[in-house]
């Protein structure tokens, strides 16, 4: 798994590459927590795209980034959702809890 | 069988392994990756829970065909049994949580069950036994 931040004034996006699973998902909630709580970013977003595999901590990781934002009064967005992402999210019925848009061009104009 | 420790850096390599695995036996696409997800899940319960995130302790899985009779067909699918060495396990805990809570943890278990036709725990002398079984649909190839 790989991960990696580009940022702007209010906005960060994470790129997530690979598979997120019990070994490294621990790197991805410490990443979004990091940026929403002590960074304050109003505006996180993450790339799911090249997501090959999730497993559940990683989506509990995902949930862990939306409950702080939803805290802290800021936004925490997904998009470019792989077959596994969204077939995960979907299992656990989260796909309405998330906001979620089809690419980053949609995700920044939100 | 597959000997591995408890390390969660070995998941990926199981993972590769079991969806060619199910490949092999006829399962589709999205089968395939349940199958997956619900043994990814297994192991990482066993690392856990059962093991308390220590990594060098042994899990040992095994694979084979089997086959039940259903509305009078010859079903044939894939049998896993996975066996570690920890403590015994509360059954009532294996249930999963229901979905409606939106709260990080307890997801596993849910793909677990959503995924296999049988999941059984048993717990035989100081080895705790997950017995999981996948059957073919109509739709799939034969095996």
């Amino acid at each position: 798994m790989q991960i990696s931040a580009r940022r702007n004034d209010k906005t960060t996006i994470f790129d997530l590459s690979g598979d997120i699973d019990f070994a490294n998902s621990p790197e991805v909630r410490q990443s979004v927590l990091h940026e929403i709580q002590e960074i304050r970013t109003s505006r996180v977003i993450v790339n799911l795209s090249q997501v090959r595999y999730i497993d559940s901590s990683g989506v509990a990781s995902l949930v862990e980034g939306l409950k702080a934002s939803r805290d802290l009064g800021s936004r925490f967005i997904l998009f470019g959702l792989s077959t596994a992402a969204r077939e995960v999210l979907q299992l656990s019925r989260l796909l309405k809890v998330f906001e979620i848009y089809e690419n980053e061009e949609q995700a920044l104009a939100s | 069988m597959l000997a591995l420790n408890s390390n969660p850096r070995l998941l990926s390599v199981v993972r590769g392994a079991i969806e060619p695995l199910a490949e092999t036996l006829g399962f589709p696409a999205v089968q395939r990756r349940s199958i997956t997800r619900a043994v990814d899940e297994a192991l990482t319960n066993i690392v856990r829970h059962s093991y308390g995130n220590r990594l060098d302790e042994p899990i040992a899985m095994y694979f084979r065909r089997t086959q039940r009779r259903c509305a009078g067909k010859v079903q044939q699918g894939l049998e896993i049994l996975l066996c570690d060495s920890g403590p015994a396990i509360d059954q009532q805990k294996l249930r999963g949580r229901p979905l409606d809570e939106i709260r990080p943890g307890g997801l596993g278990l849910h793909f677990i069950h959503q995924a296999m036709d049988t999941v059984e725990f048993t717990r035989m002398g100081r080895t705790n036994r997950l017995r999981l079984v996948k059957y073919l649909s109509e739709t799939s190839n034969a095996l």
